[in-house]
């Protein structure tokens, strides 16, 4: 029973982990931007928390992981501040490598064990404090959306030129939205850091990146909570297709990238609002 | 030195060819295309399956492949970025789906081939050195650069002087005016799928018989050099990809001999982002890079 409950907890920090990932994608596709360096801004944050945590450990654990935030919000500035004045397609291209190059960084610097990675680092996290950061993001998130700022955000998804006409600064904007996810990837880093013990170059590949887009596409983009439902139906659904993968004699591994590619793409082209929308389409379904 | 050239030329052949399917499509659709490099790693594959368990010889299994990787080209058409035309999201929305299939595709190749290095069996390609001047190259490395310098040939003539060279560009040029016109938009959006995968899938088995490593995550790496490539030669224009191929190639090239072969990487990102900072229009991109 304890060993259930062991087991479930571990999803359910998962489920939070990923809940933050989710939503730093969500940030920058929230003014219709695609950031695909999030897991480097993970990777960066993960490093900066478990650095201080090893050689600094008695620095609270707030301070470590608002350090693991701060940091890639500041180096997503020089990243973006030159190509968010280009076309949407810009940021995508200019983020695609940036996740290679902080893995390369890491892979060479032998102060942090090269690809083996840090580890042994000591468990400061838990349940309680994952849930309490993934409620900071949502109420951050909950408290733009729907404001003047949110407002504008929407205008520069839906149309960056009229949004410009009117007076709205899209480049802050935007450049505000990508240091934000930049933000939430750092943090998600530090907790997943402390939480797993170890942080190592590999885990911080392009696959991770899709994973979190997969994630905030299938929540949902229209809401600000829609990530997190998407984050909670993915984490949870592999554990329970596991078996179902097993019987067709597939490999855990392809299948589960498998899955995270035929969901997207089903769900950008039959459910372009994902999950969260679900219950108003039935409505009108059902009352038309 | 010269040594050194040939390599970059070599290199940067593969890198080029890449890059001008890449571009195709960018230039016709407007879209960036992030399944390319996995057409490019299954056309890698579906070679290396031709010739290991078919036994077919090389100068059979390539051009299979290539027609492979241009089928998976109309497949990917299909299935990702026709449904989502018209939608007023589509830009942002090609590029999640295209990346849907990629992840797709590279699952499969997981499945099949697993994640370690494949490699072409022994004799695929007559093992021969020929001595240029200072430098000497293999045979496979000079018949490389010959391939792929052809087919990017053949595509220039195709896009200037033939009938669907024109409707590609005019397609490019407005979708709308070309449909008025009596072009029939769908089929050539599909036709430039079709040359661009294929092309893609060239580099991909040449890109495999040159290293001779071929693994499900082999496109990555190139994805990052091709996005450079046509960055640096300016969206769209099918010139400037190939110039800026091997000008890449070069670069890479002096780099590793200079710095070290761990930052190669590195290279095409620097590359990417001082062309993105300095001149976004690249060097032969006629287009503005901002929104219009």
């Amino acid at each position: 029973m304890s060993d259930l409950f062991l087991a479930y907890q571990a999803l359910f920090a998962f489920v939070g982990i990923n809940g933050l990932l989710a939503l730093s994608v969500y940030a920058t596709l929230s003014c219709g931007q695609l950031s695909l360096a999030n897991a480097g801004f993970m990777a960066v944050g993960a490093y900066t928390a478990a650095l201080i945590t090893l050689h600094a450990p008695f620095v609270p654990f707030v301070f470590v992981l608002a350090a693991a935030a701060l940091l890639p919000a500041l180096v997503a500035v020089p990243l973006g501040l030159p190509v968010l004045r280009l076309r949407g397609v810009f940021l995508a291209i200019a983020t695609i490598g940036f996740g290679e190059v902080v893995r390369l960084f890491f892979v060479n610097w032998d102060f942090t064990n090269g690809a083996l990675g840090l580890v042994a680092i000591p468990q400061r996290t838990g349940l309680f404090t994952i849930a309490a950061a993934l409620a900071v993001a949502l109420f951050v998130l909950g408290r733009l959306w729907r404001s003047r700022a949110g407002y504008a955000l929407e205008a520069i998804r839906e149309d960056e030129t009229a949004a410009r006409t009117m007076g709205i600064r899209t480049t802050a904007y935007k450049l505000a939205m990508l240091s934000l996810g930049a933000a939430l990837a750092g943090l998600a880093g530090g907790l997943e850091a402390h939480y797993t013990f170890m942080v190592a170059p590999g885990g911080y590949g392009f696959g991770r990146v899709v994973e979190m887009l997969v994630q905030a596409v299938v929540g949902g983009t229209a809401a600000f909570y829609g990530p997190v439902v998407g984050a909670a139906f993915l984490t949870v659904l592999p554990e329970v297709l596991r078996e179902v993968g097993a019987r067709l004699g597939l490999a855990p591994g392809p299948f589960r990238l498998f899955l995270n590619g035929a969901i997207l793409l089903a769900v950008i082209l039959y459910l372009p609002n994902g999950l969260v929308s679900l219950p108003a389409r039935l409505r009108r379904k059902v009352l038309s | 030195m010269g040594q050194q050239v040939l390599n970059g030329i070599f290199v940067g052949s593969i890198y080029a060819l890449f890059a001008v399917g890449y571009t195709l499509v960018f230039g016709v659709l407007d879209i960036l295309n992030l399944a390319h490099q996995a057409v490019f790693m299954l056309a890698a594959f579906v070679a290396l399956v031709l010739v290991e368990n078919a036994h077919l010889p090389l100068v059979l299994a390539l051009p299979a492949a290539v027609i492979a990787g241009g089928l998976i080209g109309l497949v990917l058409e299909r299935l990702a970025f026709r449904p989502l035309r018209g939608r007023s999201d589509s830009n942002i929305s090609g590029l999640i789906s295209s990346l849907a299939v990629a992840t797709i595709l590279e699952a499969i190749a997981l499945q099949f081939f697993g994640p370690d290095i494949s490699r072409f069996p022994p004799g695929t390609f007559p093992d021969r050195m020929i001595q240029i001047g200072a430098a000497s190259a293999s045979l496979l490395q000079l018949c490389i650069i010959g391939i792929s310098v052809l087919l990017m040939a053949l595509l220039s003539f195709v896009m200037a002087r033939t009938r669907l060279g024109r409707q590609l560009r005019a397609v490019a040029e407005s979708p709308r005016a070309a449909r008025i016109l009596g072009i029939d938009v769908d089929r050539t959006i599909a036709v430039a799928f079709f040359l661009s995968s294929a092309l893609g899938a060239a580099a991909g088995v040449l890109f495999g018989l040159a290293f001779n490593s071929i693994s499900p995550d082999v496109g990555r790496g190139v994805e990052l050099k091709g996005l450079a490539v046509i960055i640096l030669g300016g969206m769209g224009s099918v010139p400037g990809a190939v110039v800026a191929g091997f000008a890449l190639g070069l670069i890479e090239v002096f780099t590793v001999e200079h710095i070290g072969s761990s930052f190669r990487d590195v290279v095409s990102f620097a590359v990417l982002f001082l062309v993105l900072v300095a001149r976004p229009r690249g060097l032969f991109g006629r287009a503005a890079a901002r929104e219009a």
